[in-house]
């Protein structure tokens, strides 16, 4: 047992560094995500990686995967951290493209699977419904057939970027009359465009719109549409779910995001000397880096044990429940490192920047911008993807056996 | 021992509840603080008309012959109520530096313009290095001749873009962060070199970045004496730290009754989640935490009169505990609340992002346990 690079995973690394410091689009800056991104800039890395065959690293070789073992998985998400990219948005790539290879049938991985690396077909996910959040199953969104097709009606909410999206993969109802409510629902795709989808914009509590209610009236999807076997979503759900939770943990960029805020921090004053020689303050943030340091060894366990073969399994609800913990705790000490500048709503003054012309006196550092926006958003993280109680109640369940 | 109120505080409380519920209700706010001027003046007015900004002020003072505890009880109220008109700014720090320090001519400039809701004041105390110092200060006042020569910047002047005056603070003699020669000025906004830059707050005010460009302002403007006015910052500050955490609790007091109302009503799995027992002792952590809070701020207000560590150290005290709570309340409740919670629809992300920004201001929790730290 080691934690060392070997020589090779070493010019790995140096091939992806270079990979992305040549090919990463100098107009995105290293931002990574900023609020008034447009639909093109969130995908102009993915699209970038679609032409090289890296798009989608985790799926198998067949499909268009990369091979990589987990640890040169490991590299390239600490690497594409270091550069803050935006990486390709996780509904194609590890949501519904794993649903599709594993459960789809031939016809829909030729249609689907090749949008999905390159980054040209937007997806969004419709599961969520008003009255079922944690209660998933729940939900009431029907989808009844008709000669060739599905009717679907129902509203889901929650559905992130659905503005931009061309597909969408819903959860649906097909069989109302179920023992059980998880038997007796499908995993449909949904062409975006069908008549009968409406999209209406979510603002949230720090004045984004990036998620949307969806509304469907009377949508006429053709069956063809349907995924694996009717009746059998439920399967499929969770599987995506434990996908999701692999991913959600995000422990290069939460690594990046220390390293800035110890840079805010040996920057901010307090009592005359730099924010980070106070002794309170560098205790939380090292409180911070060893949550950090223990996320990434669990994530780094539960990613060589994919590699012996095992799927994810509830185990990753640990990364989780820990993952979105520390990405919260973040944000927060760095709200904190700015000060009074944290207090700001940056999303009015920007307008005032663009009509007032650049002559103004600056409002706080760069650094400070965006900071209680991010806090504030950074809460939803505790709630998707089944939320951080359901997540222990899948331990209880699943691990502990209560 | 005592813990009630006098009658009329219990009218005051129960006149401005009604006021805040009737004609504060939550799409007013929303119009109010959307709208270009981001207040209500017509607010302001109504509280001058009710007696709301002369109640804690002296008779002699032209006011009601309240104190800490009215404001305590008014501030409460404001934050169920979320509401961001300035009264912390104005009547609570304007009001209490002319109250403790000022001339018998600048109370008579100023406190029956405050009174009657005709001057609204901002407090410049901030700079962008000093953080929680208030001796940590950069801006400059020079004397010259009978005047004072203003120089520096002041950040995030919660309410200057609503005030016509401002009170600021600046060194007058010495360096860094000496405890002595801080003075405190009262400048009017409109002054030749003063100028501003305003924004919206995360949680629904307004402020401004400040710069004074060799203002000039006459001796008469200078509150106090100069060079001396740390130790008075300070009792204003712990003043206006009482107000505040009578405002958290207020604003608490709603998140968590929100909460626990929601958790009655949203239903999953079959029960209102209300039922699931691992809600139901988190909601109440919360409200034990807003309990806590509530004495530990009573102490505050109780002791603002009481001698300079005493109250130093119950100030502290109620600033770190009711910190943490608004932490915790506004956490658990954005939570509880799920998806809807971190919306803009619902309010209760905007208690969140209120009881978020209450502990940046006068001093953090661990601020104030330093200073608790030190006094013991």
């Amino acid at each position: 047992m080691n934690l060392d690079f070997t020589p090779e995973e070493i010019a790995f690394r140096d091939e992806v560094r270079t990979f992305i410091a040549e090919n990463h689009p100098k107009h995105l800056g290293d931002f990574g995500m900023r609020e008034d991104m447009t639909p093109e800039e969130m995908t102009a890395w993915h699209k970038v990686l679609g032409e090289k065959g890296w798009s989608v690293p985790a799926w198998p070789v067949e499909y268009g995967g990369t091979g990589w073992t987990p640890t040169q998985r490991y590299i390239w998400s600490e690497e594409n951290a270091r550069a803050n990219t935006f990486m390709p948005l996780p509904f194609g790539v590890s949501m519904v493209g794993p649903v599709i290879y594993t459960f789809g049938n031939e016809e829909q991985k030729a249609k689907h699977l090749p949008g999905i690396r390159s980054g040209d077909v937007w997806w969004c996910q419709g599961y969520s419904e008003p009255g079922a959040g944690s209660d998933l199953a729940s939900l009431k969104t029907t989808a009844v057939r008709d000669g060739d097709h599905y009717v679907i009606n129902g509203q889901k909410t929650w559905t992130t970027l659905a503005q931009h999206a061309d597909w969408g993969f819903f959860l649906c109802r097909t069989d109302p009359d179920a023992a059980k409510p998880q038997e007796g629902i499908s995993f449909i795709l949904i062409d975006m465009k069908t008549p009968g989808v409406e999209v209406k914009p979510i603002k949230l509590l720090d004045g984004g719109y990036e998620v949307n209610e969806t509304w469907l009236t009377d949508v006429r999807v053709p069956v063809e549409n349907l995924v694996g076997e009717e009746n059998k979503g439920w399967t499929y759900a969770k599987f995506l779910l434990a996908h999701e939770r692999s991913g959600i943990a995000g422990v290069a960029r939460s690594k990046r995001g220390v390293e800035k805020l110890r840079e805010i921090s040996a920057n901010e004053t307090l009592y005359g000397a730099p924010l980070i020689e106070d002794f309170d303050f560098a205790r939380k943030v090292s409180q911070l880096e060893i949550d950090l340091a223990a996320l990434e060894i669990t994530e780094l366990r539960t990613l060589a044990g994919e590699q012996a073969g095992k799927g994810p399994g509830p185990e990753s609800s640990i990364l989780k429940i820990k993952g979105t913990e520390v990405q919260q705790r973040l944000t927060e000490l760095t709200l904190e490192a700015v000060g009074s500048y944290g207090t700001p709503y940056y999303g009015s003054i920007a307008n005032d920047n663009s009509e007032a012309g650049s002559n103004q006196y600056p409002i706080g550092p760069d650094y400070a911008a965006h900071s209680a926006a991010t806090y504030f958003n950074m809460r939803k993280t505790s709630i998707y993807g089944g939320s951080n109680e359901i997540q222990r109640n899948i331990i209880t369940k699943m691990i502990l056996g209560l | 021992m005592d813990f009630n109120f006098t009658e009329e505080q219990d009218m005051v409380r129960d006149g401005l509840s009604r006021m805040v519920r009737e004609q504060y209700d939550w799409e007013t706010r929303r119009k109010a603080i959307e709208s270009e001027a981001g207040w209500s003046p017509e607010v302001w007015a109504q509280l001058a008309e009710l007696g709301i900004l002369g109640m804690p002020f002296s008779e002699d003072d032209g006011g009601f012959g309240g104190g800490a505890i009215d404001s305590m009880v008014i501030m409460e109220e404001f934050g169920k109520g979320l509401v961001v008109e300035p009264f912390v700014p104005t009547v609570v720090c304007a009001g209490g530096f002319l109250k403790h320090a000022g001339s018998d001519a600048q109370k008579e400039d100023h406190l029956a313009a405050i009174i009657g809701g005709e001057r609204i004041f901002a407090f410049a105390y901030a700079e962008p290095r000093g953080r929680y110092d208030y001796a940590d200060i950069a801006t400059t006042a020079k004397k010259d001749g009978d005047a004072y020569t203003l120089n520096g910047h002041k950040a995030v002047v919660i309410g200057a873009p609503w005030a016509s005056h401002l009170v600021v603070t600046a060194r007058t003699s010495g360096s860094g962060r000496d405890r002595d020669g801080i003075s405190v000025f009262i400048v009017e906004k409109a002054a030749d070199g003063v100028v501003t830059r305003d924004y919206e707050t995360v949680d629904g005010r307004r402020a401004s970045e400040v710069y004074f460009e060799n203002v000039s302002v006459p001796a008469g403007a200078l509150i106090g004496e100069e060079g001396k006015a740390l130790p008075l910052i300070e009792l204003v500050t712990d003043e206006a730290i009482a107000a505040q955490c009578a405002e958290a609790c207020g604003a608490m007091k709603v998140a968590h009754t929100m909460t626990v109302e929601y958790s009655r009503q949203r239903k999953q799995f079959g029960v209102p989640i209300g039922k699931f027992q691992v809600l139901q002792h988190r909601m109440v952590d919360m409200y034990t935490a807003y309990e806590q809070s509530v004495s530990l701020t009573y102490l505050a207000t109780l002791k603002l009169d009481a001698g300079e560590t005493e109250r130093k150290r119950a100030v502290s005290a109620a600033k770190v505990g009711v910190g943490q709570a608004a932490r915790l309340i506004g956490q658990e409740a954005v939570q509880i609340h799920g998806g809807n919670g971190v919306t803009d629809e619902y309010a209760i992300g905007h208690y969140f992002k209120r009881l978020t920004i209450f502990d940046h201001e006068f001093g953090n929790v661990d601020h104030h346990l330093k200073r608790h730290v030190e006094l013991s």
